[in-house]
């Protein structure tokens, strides 16, 4: 029998706008030692569909239309609010995506880790916490006794993440359901929390569910798979028949947008460089030690004319601060950037001003990089004015022009960012980018906050308009085989340095530097 | 810690020389002195007055002497009421209004918080419209206006709590706490909805929620640490604004507290009395900013290293 | 040919503003409190046309009387007509309220998105010029102050004025310390904008939500301050005067003449949470939470 049978699950959001059907029709089950992952973009309602089990979902608005979800005899959607409490940290545990947040930064950890046993098993805290030091040690916490007493905001997103699970395990439950547990962290600790689920499932023999909208993650450790789309189940099957033969259209978009292999699009690289930097520094303030700390430390590399040059780090590597330094967002301690050959990095905003039409800049939050109060017009005609263009009608034909090349509908022209998705806000922040017709352009995360298969056809259009503009972009991003299916060169980063550097294939194939090895295997590429 | 409080309390010595000087500079600007609507004097003297209290030298010669008498700790005679000091003064009215102060505040954060509490836990329904609209009741009627009608409806009317006085009829003391109180427990009790509210929807209480913890560990533990923390904040400003109030609720229900004298020595330009109640204030102002704001940051773990209560690597 | 032809067949978006618009309308309290404000504010600006008694006309043979239907709401004393002396007080109160108002908001918003904007050393420096006057017990320099200056109405817009631009500056710093660290803000940096044109274009109208809430709500608290001058006796003085002054007249004779507090008094209270209802109004409407999916 299995451990948790769901069947016909719906759950509706009663908005002030309307309806919205979450989770429509939802059937999966979960048999003791097995992990089931449930994959599917954001908006699928996987989410919602596992927490609506523990009547998580803010009810007011949610509401369980049908369905039933046998755990152990019992119906959890019609459990009374006790036997859900019951259920809840004892038999059933949950970790979640970001563990930041999902820690009370007023407790210490101890505290928060004891709360379980105490309040539910009826533990004295002298008992709980000898408890918990032993699972903190087994979560791979180092000096589990005197981090007993650590503040969340004192361990790193990794150890906060461990720390969470042990949180969930420490009532030794039957099923573990993980909501992207790994998605907030970097790379390479990615593979050891994932590793650690595994192992603690072996041993303990518990279900999991893995919820996910990364696939490749969930290939290596998932036996049975569900893919979900706007609320619905559309394909499920174990792990092997799903990535081999995918039935159905959307797991087939899904599978084909993930970036693999090599670029095959031809280097446009041309001889000349474009950019040139030399031993750029440039340093902050940190308020917490009272010390200054390089961000960028002495990076030296040239950029060369139509070539995309990936810059690839995990977060906290300084990527993001080189590409502004680059461009004069950030103010660089020494060192030199070239634009062809002139010397920028020490110029004032008024002295760059002339320069600036020739690079610009596309960032990474599709959010917050648009102004709320201003219509596609006006921020695309922003740039336009700036160049000199003056006549209207020259401004709605050049806006029109560019709405065009990224591929928006021009009749969205006169509306507003928040009415639109992200892709398509990225879209827009694109537009404004290329609206000066720049020769050079850095691209830091483009597509990061964005679903897999929107990111497909966001990097399509960047290497289209590459192409079409002759282009030269500076290519930041911490997802290592979105950085192999676009650039041609890439350079490593980490703490500041540039560790590495070469041609993408070669690179891939035989790294040199430590780092980049470590970096390279933690990342998942479905072949 | 210790550092910190060192700090502020090195910071907060420009602000008192800036009270002090301001203050003294401001009221001799007003014209006419504390001697003019004595029943008419004789100019001899009233120049022997003025010298005794040292008006006939130049401003500055008075400003080095006021603050010279100052670090020794005396606050000078008072002009208008010969014989007594400004220290016998404060003294004698003090004690009065901090009791009053003390119980407003009370009033204030048990009424206010826990209005502020169980309106945010269930929000938009009665259990939320009711605290706040009596809160929003409590903001919109000024002290005295609630003071003088609840005397007319508590003391007059119906005669069951006396209309003046502190400390000498039994059930004296509710009224002018009571009154004093209710404008800050209406701001509290806002301060603490909105301190709820936004903790409560917070991932870290779906988490406690999913540990199966009981609801009202959830809310109390989980939830009053960092829910509370804008009301703790707000304490040092609620406290200025309270010993403000005790001016108008002292003159309505006739208390004699520091708050009336004040309001007196500055209709009759007693110097001294001005800027000896304007100093002890400041102070108290001051001092009790300092301890919310410690008590504030040492809420927030984050700033609880930096404050240096932390706990030792 | 006119341009603008061709943008207009286009389907206009929903501005925030229009969304923020909406929900406040469906806000009862909010709505009743504005329109009762806008209906108040008419009805004493014209005062002079709709009273049929100056506020200063004397009936003593009359002398204190209940509500009748020659006095809606009574007489004082000296048998002046309540109904006139409220609606002559209100303007008082309310141009008070403004100005005062105006006036912290002018020096507040300047001095904060300097502070803001500039950020560093600079906005250190006003920051903590700032928060030494602060800690300065100004309720006790303005009553000083109108102790020390007499009853001047142009002191006491300027004196309230100073009191409250304080926080507004520190929400104005706030609220555009946050914008510059957004990246549409970057953007324009990165395009080449002047400053000028980045604070005129991208961090204004971005701010104008919190500082509007909070102008409607200093508002109010103005209000109180001057009503609590004026009933110790150190605000408005005679012949004017304000809903402060027609309260403590009331508390004086409140025991015989109970309405001469009562109606004041209850004109002041609605009035304020007219003024507190709109602010929260605005404030939930404005909450841009949902520029964000």
């Amino acid at each position: 029998m299995s451990l948790l049978d769901v069947n016909d699950l719906s759950v509706y959001f009663h908005t002030r706008d309307g309806v919205i059907k979450a989770v429509e029709n939802v059937s999966f089950s979960v048999d003791q030692g097995e992990t089931l992952a449930i994959v599917g973009e954001s908006g699928s309602g996987k989410s919602v569909a596992c927490y609506s089990l523990l009547g998580l979902i803010p009810m007011p608005p949610g509401k369980i239309e049908s369905g039933t979800a046998m755990f152990e005899n019992d119906d959890l959607l019609k459990a009374s609010t006790d036997k859900l409490r019951a259920v809840r940290g004892d038999d059933i545990c949950m970790v979640f995506q970001d563990p930041m947040t999902c820690l009370n930064p007023y407790m210490t950890i101890g505290k928060q880790l004891i709360e379980p046993l105490v309040y539910k098993r009826c533990y004295t805290k002298e008992k709980a916490k000898e408890r918990v030091i032993e699972l903190l040690q087994e979560v791979g916490i180092r000096n589990p006794a005197s981090n007993f007493d650590a503040w969340p905001h004192e361990f790193s997103g990794g150890m906060r993440q461990r720390a969470m699970i042990a949180m969930a395990l420490i009532s030794e439950p039957k099923l573990l359901i993980a909501d992207e547990p790994t998605t907030a962290l970097d790379v390479t600790i990615q593979k050891q929390i994932l590793e650690l689920v595994v192992n603690l499932q072996k041993r303990r023999n518990i279900g999991v569910i893995f919820i996910s909208h990364d696939l490749a993650v969930v290939r290596s450790l998932a036996d049975q798979v569900v893919v979900m789309e706007s609320g619905q189940i559309v394909e499920r099957g174990t792990t092997e028949a799903l990535f081999n033969a995918p039935q159905h259209p959307y797991t087939q978009k899904l599978l084909a947008a993930i970036p693999s292999g090599a670029k095959n699009v031809e280097s446009r690289a041309e001889e000349k460089t474009l950019v040139e930097v030399t031993g750029l520094t440039t340093s902050f303030y940190d308020r917490s030690t009272h010390q200054p700390f390089k961000a960028v430390d002495s990076a030296s590399f040239a950029l060369k004319k139509g070539e995309i040059l990936g810059l690839v780090g995990e977060s906290g590597s300084g990527k993001s601060t080189l590409g502004r330094s680059i461009l004069n967002l950030v103010q660089s301690e020494s060192g030199s950037v070239k634009y062809r050959g002139q010397e920028i990095s020490g110029l004032s905003a008024k002295q760059m001003r002339p320069y600036r039409k020739h690079m610009q800049m596309i960032f990474q939050d599709p959010y917050s990089s648009l102004n709320p109060r201003m219509t596609i017009f006006d921020t695309l005609a922003e740039p336009l004015k700036l160049q000199g263009l003056k006549s209207r009608t020259e401004i709605i034909d050049a806006v029109f022009e560019i709405m065009d090349d990224v591929g928006l509908k021009r009749s969205y022209v006169r509306k507003y960012p928040h009415e639109f998705s992200g892709g398509q806000r990225q879209r827009i922040a694109i537009g404004r980018a290329v609206a000066t017709k720049p020769e050079f352009i850095v691209a830091d995360e483009p597509v990061s906050a964005l679903d897999v298969t929107i990111q497909k056809q966001i990097l399509d259009l960047l290497l289209e308009l590459v192409e079409k503009h002759d282009l030269s972009m500076l290519f930041i991003s911490h997802d290592l085989a979105v950085v192999r299916a676009v650039c041609d060169r890439v350079l490593v980063m980490n703490a500041g340095r540039i560790l590495e550097e070469g041609e993408t294939e070669a690179l891939w194939a035989s790294p040199k530097d430590a780092y980049t090895k470590t970096l390279l295997s933690a990342s998942h590429v479905l072949v | 810690m210790l550092r910190f409080i060192a700090g502020r309390l090195l910071q907060a010595i420009p602000v008192l020389f800036a009270v002090v000087t301001i203050t003294f500079f401001l009221v001799r600007a007003a014209p006419g002195g504390p001697f003019d609507d004595e029943k008419a004097v004789v100019p001899e003297v009233r120049a022997a007055l003025e010298a005794q209290y040292q008006l006939d030298q130049p401003l500055h010669r008075q400003y080095f002497s006021y603050l010279g008498d100052l670090l020794r700790g005396d606050l000078g005679p008072s002009f208008k009421y010969p014989g007594r000091s400004v220290n016998e003064i404060i003294a004698a009215g003090f004690p009065v209004t901090a009791e009053l102060g003390i119980y407003a505040i009370l009033v204030a954060i048990m009424i206010g918080g826990v209005a502020g509490v169980t309106a945010a836990l269930r929000p938009n329904t009665l259990q939320d419209y009711l605290p706040m609209s009596a809160a929003m009741i409590g903001i919109c009627m000024p002290a005295f206006l609630l003071g003088p009608l609840l005397l007319l409806i508590f003391g007059v009317k119906l005669e069951w709590l006396p209309v003046s006085g502190w400390g000498q009829l039994s059930g004296d003391k509710l009224l002018p706490s009571l009154t004093l109180g209710t404008a800050y427990a209406a701001y509290i009790a806002r301060l603490s909805r909105g301190g709820m509210l936004d903790v409560m929807t917070q991932d870290y209480i779906r988490t406690a929620r999913a540990k199966g913890l009981p609801e009202h560990i959830v809310v109390v533990k989980h939830g009053l640490r960092a829910g509370f923390i804008p009301v703790v904040a707000f304490l040092g400003p609620a406290f200025a604004g309270i010993l403000s109030g005790s001016f108008v609720i002292e003159t309505v229900f006739q208390i004699h507290g520091l708050g009336r004298f004040y309001v007196q020595a500055a209709f009759n330009r007693d110097y001294t009395l001005i800027m000896g109640c304007t100093l002890f204030l400041s102070v108290l102002i001051i001092l009790f900013n300092l301890l919310s704001d410690i008590v504030a940051a040492w809420m927030n773990p984050r700033l609880r290293a930096q404050v240096g209560g932390g706990r030792r690597k | 040919m006119s341009q603008s032809l061709t943008l207009e067949k286009y389907e206009k978006g929903t501005s925030l503003w229009t969304d923020a618009w909406v929900r406040l309308k469906k806000n009862h309290l909010a709505i009743t409190g504005l329109v009762f404000l806008i209906v108040l504010a008419l009805l004493c600006l014209f005062a002079p046309l709709l009273t049929p008694y100056g506020y200063e006309e004397q009936n003593i043979a009359l002398g204190a009387s209940g509500p009748s239907l020659q006095h809606w709401l009574g007489t004082d004393t000296f048998g002046r007509d309540l109904l006139s002396r409220i609606l002559y007080g209100g303007r008082v109160s309310l141009a008070v309220g403004l100005v005062a108002t105006a006036v912290s908001l002018i020096i507040g918003v300047t001095y904060g998105a300097i502070a803001g904007y500039v950020g560093g050393r600079v906005d250190a420096v006003m920051m903590r010029f700032v928060d030494i006057v602060y800690a300065l017990p100004f309720m006790i320099f303005v009553v000083l102050l109108m102790v020390v200056f007499g009853r001047n109405l142009i002191l006491l817009f300027l004196a309230i004025g100073a009191v409250e631009w304080l926080t507004m500056a520190r929400i104005v710093r706030g609220q555009v310390q946050t914008l510059r660290q957004q990246e549409f803000v970057e953007a324009a940096i990165a395009m080449g904008l002047s400053n000028w044109t980045i604070i005129r274009k991208h961090l204004i109208p971005n701010s104008l939500g919190p500082v509007i809430v909070y102008t409607t709500l200093t508002i109010p608290s103005v209000m109180l301050f001057e009503a609590f001058l004026s009933f110790l006796g150190l605000g408005i003085q005679p012949p004017q005067s304000s809903w402060g002054v027609l309260i403590s007249y009331g508390v004086e004779t409140m025991e015989e003449y109970p309405w001469l507090l009562i109606f004041p008094g209850l004109l002041l209270s609605i009035t304020l949470f007219a003024l507190n209802f709109l602010g929260d109004g605005l404030r939930d409407a404005l909450d841009v939470r949902s520029s964000k999916d």
